[in-house]
């Protein structure tokens, strides 16, 4: 069996090196947000006039607000979407037609994001124009990351729709429900973790997506005032600054960074949460 | 760190020894991947880098052996690798500032930076006022400077750009006075924002803009306080907005960097300059 | 009877809504896919695959970009796959899922999988760019890939290895073979199917990576010469090519329909193995 010890010992390197890759990660974001974590002080990020790194002004809210702004936006149009997806792949299509849906939404899934910011930018974005110019705004990140993110709430309420057990269905059958009396009152009652669960996770990746955003949103630091605004958001103030960012600067990119991470996160673990709460 | 040691008794070594062999191999492959050509990393400024790319291959036919990479990132980030030495020379499109002058900086081309307009947009001129008005907010439509009724999309540079900071320089501007509507990066970019949006306004190099007005792009040059945005205008010095265009080291050049800032600065590549419709430095 | 009445007129108005949606989102797919196929579709050629780009890439084809991309990919892959999958047995195998140390391994991946491209590209950057002093290189792309890619790897392995029964270890046990047997000839082979549709997911997820990228591979378009040159990766070519090169949609519409299209044939290969072993299983 000294095999077997030494193949442990290998795994146990290996697993422990997948955990510092981690600590690293965390450690050097930190450090690198150090200066500014210790060296600003951290009300400025909340009250500083405006963001211009290089008039000495940090101020995060405007692209906060923006990432929120984006992130909810595509919540409020990708969750009905998705869940009218997931409902007609699990009850209303015939089997083909819901093999076929369901294998073009998985095939959706698989789109990177940066074509999907391009078909953004040389189709959505001109279409906007035309109506409200400039075009590349809130309303173009908003549709762009719907896109995105509905794959997922997709698939993860298939999930949970086609989890609901069988007999749930039979006795509402036998209560002499409709089919929409039984979704709303039985199913969507008893899939409701497993699909919010989901809907947390697309946020997430709404939230830190910045390809796409980048090239749609016009990147203009601003609280926006309607969906025409162009605005900015975390993730692609990071992509669009970090190549010249220098000390503080560079630094409080770092802290928007660990801010994105920390956000991300905390999502994460509120759909993590849900999901062990639903197999309980 | 006590926990750890509790969940490995045995096999701390191992978890050692293998982090030690895979930086012992990243090190072993950056090692062998560094016995190729020698490689020179330029960065920095959207508007040198296209003429720098021109200049590199014909340095690298002539000296073989030398490998030259060139990226963009606005000057800034020129100057910022040149200091991080992630980059040997950095491009920067502006004369070096005061606190930048622990590096070395070698003039290659003369540029101006101009107003730019889509073709179809009719309005001929604009004097500093409206030119400030525009880009602060206070006038919103062409209508107001002799335009169509039409709102303006004000395109700004984003920071670290020296475009940008020679241009509110010229109008007397701070940044945070701008209210732009889109915020660009690369002089191409904003070519390409201004060519798609017939109401839209920006400013680039001049020598980025005629290249591709030479190309067929819609684009219109705006004459700055009456002098029309040429390269004749920069070379004969009347341009309002004339910029150098610089290499710029950490350390005095030597070996094949000194060797490629010489040829960038010879008269061997003054057709490479003009064909990007920039001023070499002794044309006059 | 009113009641049955006002349920249908319900039912009947849900069902079409759901219908509609259904709809809208067939119909901006395909209008999606008809625009790429339809812009790319003239520029794609042979000559398209085998060219180094040319003039910024709006002459010339993908060559050099798709020699980056797949080196990136070597070096992820690489770098992340004995660790993954080491991880993944140790998880499935030989700690208990209560275990601290599984627990500490299983919390870490499940914080790197939620982490932001974005934010590995501002890591890979600061630690492979700047502090091993990588620069921009496909080295720095392709390992800051590899920290990206450890959790998806690992999650998809670890749930194949679970997957084969435990009739395979207490038969292995009871022919009284080390557990280093049973895992190399028993559970590994059982598990082949789903190992490689994770590792195929894996290499569509690096293959869509543009955030990442950006601040470690870097973005020089020529063939690379080692590991240490700068290569753009094929996302990285289609985001430059929107976004800053004026006159380059046409190339960028058919670098997405190549990417769009690997990517297809990847996902699709995923899904039959990951389809056929679940047929598999509802067989035995």
């Amino acid at each position: 069996m000294q095999t077997d010890r030494v193949l442990t010992g290998i795994l146990r390197a290996g697993a422990l090196l997948a955990v510092l890759v981690m600590l690293l990660i965390f450690c050097f974001l930190l450090f690198e947000s150090w200066s500014a974590l210790t060296g600003l002080s951290i009300a400025g990020f909340l009250t500083d006039v405006s963001w211009h790194p290089l008039e000495g002004t940090y101020n995060l809210m405007p692209m906060l607000s923006g990432t929120l702004l984006a992130s909810i936006g595509a919540i409020m149009l990708g969750a009905p979407l998705g869940l009218a997806s997931a409902l007609f792949i699990v009850f209303f299509a015939p089997l083909h037609l819901a093999l076929l849906y369901r294998r073009l939404i998985e095939l959706l899934a698989g789109i990177p994001s940066v074509v999907f910011g391009f078909w953004g930018l040389t189709t959505l974005v001109p279409l906007i124009s035309e109506w409200q110019p400039p075009g590349a705004s809130l309303l173009a990140a908003v549709l762009v990351l719907t896109l995105m993110i509905l794959p997922m709430i997709t698939i993860t309420a298939c999930a949970a729709l086609t989890a609901v057990p069988e007999e749930l269905f039979r006795n509402a059958s036998a209560l002499g429900m409709s089919r929409w009396g039984t979704i709303a009152g039985v199913v969507l009652p008893a899939a409701r973790v497993g699909i919010t669960a989901g809907i947390i996770l697309a946020a997430a990746r709404a939230l830190g997506e910045t390809m796409a955003v980048l090239m749609v949103a016009g990147n203009v630091v601003q609280h926006p005032e309607s969906l025409f605004d162009p605005v900015r958001t975390l993730a692609a103030n990071i992509a669009l600054e970090v190549a010249y960012a220098m000390g503080d600067h560079r630094s409080v990119l770092f802290v928007s960074g660990l801010l994105l991470m920390l956000l991300v996160m905390v999502l994460s673990a509120m759909a993590g949460l849900l999901e062990e709460r639903q197999q309980v | 760190m006590i926990t750890m040691t509790g969940i490995f008794p045995a096999s701390r070594l191992v978890a050692a020894k293998a982090v030690i062999a895979i930086c012992g191999l990243i090190w072993t492959v950056s090692g062998a991947a560094n016995a190729g050509p020698q490689r020179l990393v330029l960065t920095g400024s959207s508007t040198v880098a296209p003429l720098i790319n021109e200049i590199a291959r014909r340095f690298e036919m002539q000296f073989s052996g030398v490998r030259i990479d060139v990226q963009t990132g606005g000057s800034s980030r020129g100057i910022n690798d040149v200091r991080r030495r992630t980059a040997d020379i950095g491009m920067v499109s502006r004369p070096l500032k005061p606190d930048e002058n622990d590096l070395h900086a070698f003039t290659v081309a003369l540029d101006g930076i101009s107003l730019l307009v889509h073709a179809d947009n009719p309005v001929a001129a604009l004097d500093k006022s409206q030119i400030a008005g525009i880009f602060t907010g206070d006038i919103m439509r062409w209508r107001d400077v002799g335009g169509k009724d039409a709102r303006i999309t004000v395109v700004n540079k984003a920071e670290g750009r020296s475009t940008l900071e020679l241009f509110l320089d010229y109008l007397q501007l701070k940044n945070s006075a701008i209210t732009p509507h889109i915020i660009i990066g690369d002089n191409a970019q904003g070519i390409k924002t201004i060519t798609g949006n017939r109401n839209a306004i920006g400013y680039v190099s001049i020598g980025a803009a005629e290249y591709e007005v030479q190309r067929g792009a819609p684009l219109r040059l705006l004459a700055l306080d009456g002098v029309e945005a040429s390269e004749e205008n920069v070379r004969n010095g009347t341009f309002p907005l004339s910029r150098p265009l610089n290499l710029v080291t950490a350390s005095d050049p030597q070996g094949v960097i000194r060797q490629f800032i010489r040829f960038a600065q010879s008269p061997q590549v003054q057709d490479l300059i003009k064909a990007q419709y920039f001023v070499p430095v002794d044309a006059d | 009877m009113l009641l049955r009445a006002k349920q249908q007129i319900r039912d009947g108005v849900i069902q079409g809504l759901i219908y509609l949606a259904v709809l809208l989102v067939s119909l901006v797919f395909f209008w999606m896919l008809f625009d790429l196929a339809h812009g790319g579709a003239a520029h794609l050629s042979w000559q398209f695959l085998t060219e180094s780009p040319i003039d910024a890439g709006r002459a010339g084809g993908i060559a050099s970009i798709l020699v980056s991309t797949a080196l990136i990919l070597l070096v992820a892959l690489t770098a992340s796959v004995p660790l993954a999958w080491a991880t993944a047995v140790l998880l499935a195998e030989f700690v208990p899922a209560e275990s601290a140390f599984g627990k500490i391994v299983r919390f870490s991946l499940y914080v790197l999988a939620g982490v932001p491209s974005i934010v590995f590209g501002l890591f890979g950057n600061a630690f492979f760019s700047i502090y091993l002093e990588l620069g921009f290189s496909i080295l720095s792309g392709g390992l800051t890939l590899a920290c990206m890619l450890l959790p998806i790897l690992t999650s998809t392995a670890e749930a194949g290895l679970r997957a084969v029964p435990d009739t395979y270890r207490s038969s292995a046990a009871a022919l009284g073979l080390s557990r280093t047997v049973a895992l190399t000839h028993l559970i590994l082979p059982a598990a082949a199917p789903t190992l490689a549709a994770g590792l195929l997911i894996g290499i569509g997820r690096a293959l869509a990576e543009t955030a990442a990228l950006l601040f470690t591979s870097g973005y020089v378009d020529r063939m690379p010469g080692s590991l240490l040159d700068s290569g753009r990766a094929l996302a990285l070519h289609i985001f430059d090519l929107s976004m800053n090169v004026p006159g380059g949609d046409n190339p960028a519409y058919a670098s997405a329909l190549v990417l769009v299209s690997l990517l297809l044939c990847i996902n699709i290969l995923a899904m039959k193995l990951a389809y056929g072993l679940q047929r598999k299983k509802i067989m035995t």
